[in-house]
């Protein structure tokens, strides 16, 4: 019998990248189900469109960096990053805003870094911050949920939707403001008077017509991977339970500059999407369990902080942008003990 | 010393490039690149500065001893740089206003520094003249490079607002490569300045490595008709 010298992990699974991204991918349906039914397609029109530009870069820098191009689409990384960021772009974007983002995801914020599994920042985030700082406008505006439509006023149809995204023919009065960012100009109303007075939160049960229930779709999503063990626990637990004291802490009895109840935090913007498929990439977090944790944590506290003072009403990308490069610093000081040590030690320490 | 001229403009221009290759003087490359006009205004300035003081550094280089030569040459680079701000404020004071503190600031550019200690400061008068006048040009080539490339990106336009700088025969340079642009931001942004240098680095390497390559491929002799094998050690005879 050969004894074969293995070295760790020693504990295997099946599947590869490719597996994982799949699931990945799947997991995003209920969120992407609830977007459809709130916002009209243009989510899915997003979803489409950014993965076809995500699969047509990725094939075009690989063949200019003579890779095998075959083999790095099966993973399927490509993909993930088109959806997810599809997932984040306000429906019925124009098209080029489209390739603009995911040109620079694939090929500024992953493959000039060294491809997959190299890329120090999240591909997705850089390309939406890319566009957030570049087009403002076009990138916040978001469309009307179909509780607040008038009487008479439909949700877009994909036929006038796709007129939008690919020849610029504009739909008329579809778009509004998010509730995060109705609820930062808000500086004279109690919450409370504020919640009845603006249709987006009086037709809403916690935060935000719509919003809610995409993000409790990514919530499932979420709880799904984590059943699947695509990801452990810590950074998106962390995150959401720093977004919570956050908000808790700052929520001033509703007043007329209150930050804003752990519910509107919770369940509006990215947050969800945030918490269980960007802060989770494998590559750019944390690694360490307890360096998950600060990693987490950190990304909370920063979406609190940016939303409620910053400029951007929206802030998870900025946050997961910011504790990524902090992610190399924190797994310096989080190295787990290994097994036979009685503290933990680098691997570039020299032994005695 | 021998001054080859040849030699120093090809280093100054592009095989020992400032901004490419030294990497020297990046902050007001990356801050005052938005736009051609601020781009030329910042060249021109750096490239006075520079022919100055390479010439009175080489002037002094015998009188003034290794122990105090540094301070003596950031006196030099200073007092040029006040002459030049000083000019600036006489003849384009809008564009002086735009390029604000980045004048000043001329003082620190290590471009500057590193050419008084590294060449000016070994050479004769005439060559350090012209060592001044080619590092400053290679520098301003890529300024203007990166001024261009963002400006374009980012608002659609090329050579806008350049009478600030050479007066009224130059306001209807303007050219609108797209109208009805929204703009790049980023591209005007400082990131944007990161993203471009990078890749203007990027396509000076790709170009060295291209041209090393046929090179190599000029120098290595073909195989004779007769030989069968090839030898891994010693020389074939």
């Amino acid at each position: 019998m050969a004894f074969m010298k293995m070295s760790s992990p020693h504990a295997h699974r099946a599947g590869d990248t490719g597996d994982v991204m799949k699931q990945v991918i799947l997991a995003c349906t209920p969120g992407l189900i609830a977007l459809s039914y709130f916002f009209g397609p243009g989510s899915i029109f997003n979803v489409v469109i950014a993965s076809g530009f995500a699969v047509a870069f990725e094939a075009a820098i690989l063949k200019l960096r003579n890779r095998p191009i075959g083999f790095y689409l099966n993973d399927y990384s490509a993909v993930v990053t088109g959806v997810l960021l599809g997932l984040a772009l306000p429906p019925y974007c124009p098209w080029w805003i489209i390739a603009i983002g995911v040109g620079s995801a694939i090929v500024l914020a992953k493959h000039l870094y060294g491809g997959m599994g190299y890329n120090p920042f999240n591909p997705a985030m850089v390309g939406y911050v890319v566009l957030l700082i570049s087009f403002p406008l076009e990138m916040t505006q978001w469309a009307s949920p179909r509780p607040v439509l008038e009487q008479g006023q439909s949700l877009v149809g994909p036929l006038s939707a796709l007129g939008q995204i690919w020849l610029g023919i504009p739909i008329d009065g579809y778009s509004g403001a998010t509730p995060l960012d109705l609820f930062k100009q808000n500086d004279s109303q109690l919450v409370e008077h504020f919640y009845t007075a603006e249709p987006l939160f009086a037709n809403a049960r916690w935060a935000g017509a719509g919003w809610e229930w995409v993000n409790i779709g990514f919530l499932l999503g979420g709880g799904y991977l984590l059943y699947k063990r695509i990801f452990t626990w810590h950074t998106p637990v962390s995150m959401l339970a720093a977004i919570f004291i956050m908000s808790v802490v700052f929520y001033d009895g509703g007043s007329s500059h209150s930050g804003g109840s752990p519910y509107l935090h919770l369940l509006s913007g990215a947050t969800m999407l945030g918490a269980f498929f960007i802060a989770t990439d494998p590559v750019s977090s944390a690694v360490s369990t307890k360096g998950r944790l600060i990693y987490g944590a950190g990304i909370g506290v920063l979406v609190y902080l940016i939303r409620v003072w910053g400029n951007y009403p929206d802030a998870v990308a900025f946050a997961v942008l910011l504790m990524n490069f902090a992610a190399p610093f924190i797994d310096h000081y989080t190295l787990p003990r290994t097994y036979g040590h009685s503290s933990a030690r680098r691997a570039t320490e020299k032994s005695e | 010393m021998s001054t080859d001229y040849r030699e120093i403009s090809h280093n100054g221009l592009w095989k020992n490039n400032p901004a490419l290759v030294q990497l020297l003087g990046l902050c007001p490359l990356l801050a005052v690149s938005g736009s051609v006009v601020n781009a030329l205004g910042l060249a021109l300035a750096t490239t006075l500065v520079l022919v100055g003081s390479n010439v009175a550094v080489s002037l002094i280089r015998k009188t003034v001893s290794d122990a105090v030569r540094l301070p003596a040459f950031v006196m030099i680079i200073a007092s040029f740089t006040t002459c030049t701000e000083l000019l600036m404020k006489a003849f384009t004071y809008e564009l002086y206003q735009v390029l604000g503190i980045f004048i000043p600031l001329i003082v620190t550019n290590c471009a500057i520094l590193g050419r008084a200690d590294a060449f000016a400061s070994k050479n004769r008068v005439g060559a350090s003249a012209f060592d001044g006048l080619m590092m400053g040009l290679g520098f301003g080539l890529v300024l203007i490079t990166v001024g261009a490339i963002r400006e374009i990106l980012g608002n659609g336009t090329l050579f806008a607002d350049m009478h600030l700088l050479l007066g009224p025969m130059a306001e209807n340079w303007t050219l609108t490569l797209f109208s009805d642009y929204s703009g790049l931001l980023v591209a005007v942004l400082p990131p944007g300045a990161f993203i471009v240098t990078g890749f203007l680095i990027a396509i000076k390497n790709a170009i060295d490595a291209e041209v090393e390559k046929r090179e190599k491929a000029k120098r290595t002799e073909p195989v004779t008709k007769g030989s069968k094998r090839v030898r891994t050690t010693g020389t074939i005879t």
